[in-house]
């Protein structure tokens, strides 16, 4: 990305917002046990940093979302799209795809945990069950969503199953499939941190590492955890907005 | 050159259900086609003209009587038979040239190199050399359309259906490609059966005219356009004949006319008219 003016236009809130974090408490206008003056958060960043613990848990709870998202999102499109191809299945699965959908994902915790401790493997289904919905739904709409007149196209070129699927069905619900991977992996990152806040193990996380925090009454921990946690977030999203674009020129957005 | 084909329809008979009622759609419809003619088909709204396109390419099956493509019985779609659609119904996703290679996708007669160079003949002869790698989006109506012949062509196929496929240009795009497609037509000497409610382009394009009547579609003439072509619009021959066709229709009760009386009388559009007309389209 070329750095130009237009690009920085977004940096000024932010850098606002710090601008004021640092006069409020660098005046003693608020309780700064409470509201921590942002040169301490780097100050325990730079240590936690040092220590290698800092490394450590973004590497496990990358590990966790990416395993769990790659879960989730096959799962979604393979039922999305077996959903969107067959009445029979959308008539068999969809009644309770649907209800399902209607259960808090947070309300699986429960029964995850209860089936397989709070280790990776219940924290990875967590996230992948957060990836599947939106994946499955987004997929199984696009599917539908392809055009009678195009289908007419395939019957006039006389297009197999598999060309069928391959060079109409498929090419025409992408831009669906992709909003749904998108928001799947948006999705599957909060749960990332949700099941680490919720499912506390020994592990290392970055959402343990704010929950330890707290428990410590660690501001500082709990602060720099967060931008972390935010800056990794908008990372995916700008990751994942690129693809989008590039894979979807033909729509000359 | 491809092999230009045979087409005769024989009695053909279609009704539409609609609940437990049988709509006629099409009546005894009886015509025959030499090969490489060029056939226009007008008629109003609801005269079952798009029906017996969709018939004669195979997207409909269910019917009475026989069509045949040089005497033999046509069943369903079949790459012989090529079609250009009212919208171009180009795939989005892909290039005009990767567009143009569907129609060869299921073509077993051609080598792969014989294939890649069938496309970019193609593209020449609807002349978008300069936009084989655009996208659908990039070009303007006319362009996309342009494509859409040339994907229906690259086939060879021994019969082209066109519906209406100007129909949703501007005047001018429309004019110069009436010309365009009678410059393929006889370069590639192939069969087409062109449906229209331009009664100027039938005239223009058609070695015959058939004029259909609604309720149920039926044949109510066929005028011969014995003109030398290039045929120029403004011609008094070539006017004497689209009078002639504009006569047939004059006979007709006015379809258009008929149905704003009927919506306006009663309110609510449920009469079995605006239901056969709807299945027309």
């Amino acid at each position: 990305m070329s750095l130009n003016l237009k690009n920085l236009r977004g940096a000024v809130l932010p850098l606002a917002l710090l601008l004021v974090w640092y006069a409020v408490t660098a005046l003693g206008l608020v309780n700064t046990k409470l509201i921590v003056p942002p040169e301490k958060v780097l100050q325990v960043a730079y240590k936690f940093v040092m220590r290698g613990n800092f490394l450590e848990s973004i590497e496990a709870s990358l590990f966790r979302d990416l395993s769990g998202f790659l879960l989730g999102s096959v799962a979604g499109v393979l039922l999305g799209v077996l959903m969107g191809l067959s009445r029979w299945t959308e008539r068999f699965v969809g009644p309770s795809f649907n209800t399902l959908k209607q259960i808090s994902l947070f309300a699986w915790l429960p029964l995850i945990s209860t089936w397989l401790g709070t280790g990776d493997a219940a924290k990875i289904l967590f996230v992948a069950l957060s990836a599947f919905y939106p994946v499955a739904l987004n997929t199984f709409e696009g599917v539908r969503g392809v055009s009678k007149a195009q289908l007419e196209v395939a019957r006039v070129y006389a297009f197999t199953y598999k060309q069928l699927i391959t060079k109409l069905i498929l090419p025409s619900a992408s831009p669906q499939i992709l909003t749904g991977l998108h928001l799947g992996l948006i999705y599957a990152w909060m749960a990332t941190i949700g099941a680490e806040f919720l499912l506390i193990s020994s592990g290392s996380g970055l959402g343990d590492t704010v929950i330890k925090g707290r428990a410590a009454f660690n501001i500082e921990l709990i602060v720099f955890g967060m931008l972390t946690i935010g800056l990794i977030g908008a990372i995916f999203n700008h990751i994942a907005t690129r693809i989008e674009r590039r894979l979807l020129v033909w729509r000359g957005a | 050159m491809a092999h230009a084909a045979t087409l005769e329809i024989k009695n053909l008979n279609k009704q539409y259900q609609v609940g437990d009622k049988s709509l006629p759609v099409l009546e005894d419809i009886s015509l025959s086609i030499k090969p490489g003619e060029f056939v226009s088909i007008v008629g109003s709204s609801g005269c079952g003209k798009s029906t017996l396109l969709k018939l004669l390419i195979g997207l409909e099956d269910q019917y009475q009587g026989d069509i045949l493509l040089d005497g033999k019985r046509i069943v369903g779609t079949s790459l012989e038979r090529g079609i250009v659609f009212q919208e171009h119904r180009l795939f989005p996703w892909l290039t005009v040239e990767q567009n143009i290679s569907i129609g060869l996708l299921n073509n077993t007669e051609l080598s792969a190199e014989e294939k890649t160079n069938s496309i970019q003949e193609h593209i020449e002869l609807v002349g978008l050399k300069d936009f084989a790698n655009a996208y659908p989006y990039q070009l303007s109506g006319g362009m996309s359309q342009r494509v859409a012949i040339a994907r229906a062509l690259v086939n060879r196929p021994e019969v082209l259906l066109l519906d209406e496929p100007f129909g949703a240009l501007d005047a001018f795009t429309r004019a110069y490609l009436q010309q365009e497609l009678q410059r393929i037509w006889e370069k590639e000497g192939i069969t087409m059966i062109l449906v229209t409610h331009d009664v100027e382009e039938a005239v223009y394009l058609g070695d015959r005219v058939v004029v259909m009547q609604p309720r149920p579609g039926r044949i109510k003439r066929v005028i011969d356009v014995n003109l030398p072509r290039e045929r120029t619009r403004s011609s008094a021959k070539f006017t004497a004949i689209k009078e002639e066709v504009l006569r047939e229709f004059a006979d007709t009760p006015d379809t258009v006319e008929e149905l704003t009386t009927q919506t306006t009388v009663n309110e609510a559009p449920k009469n079995s008219f605006l239901t056969a007309d709807a299945l027309c389209y």
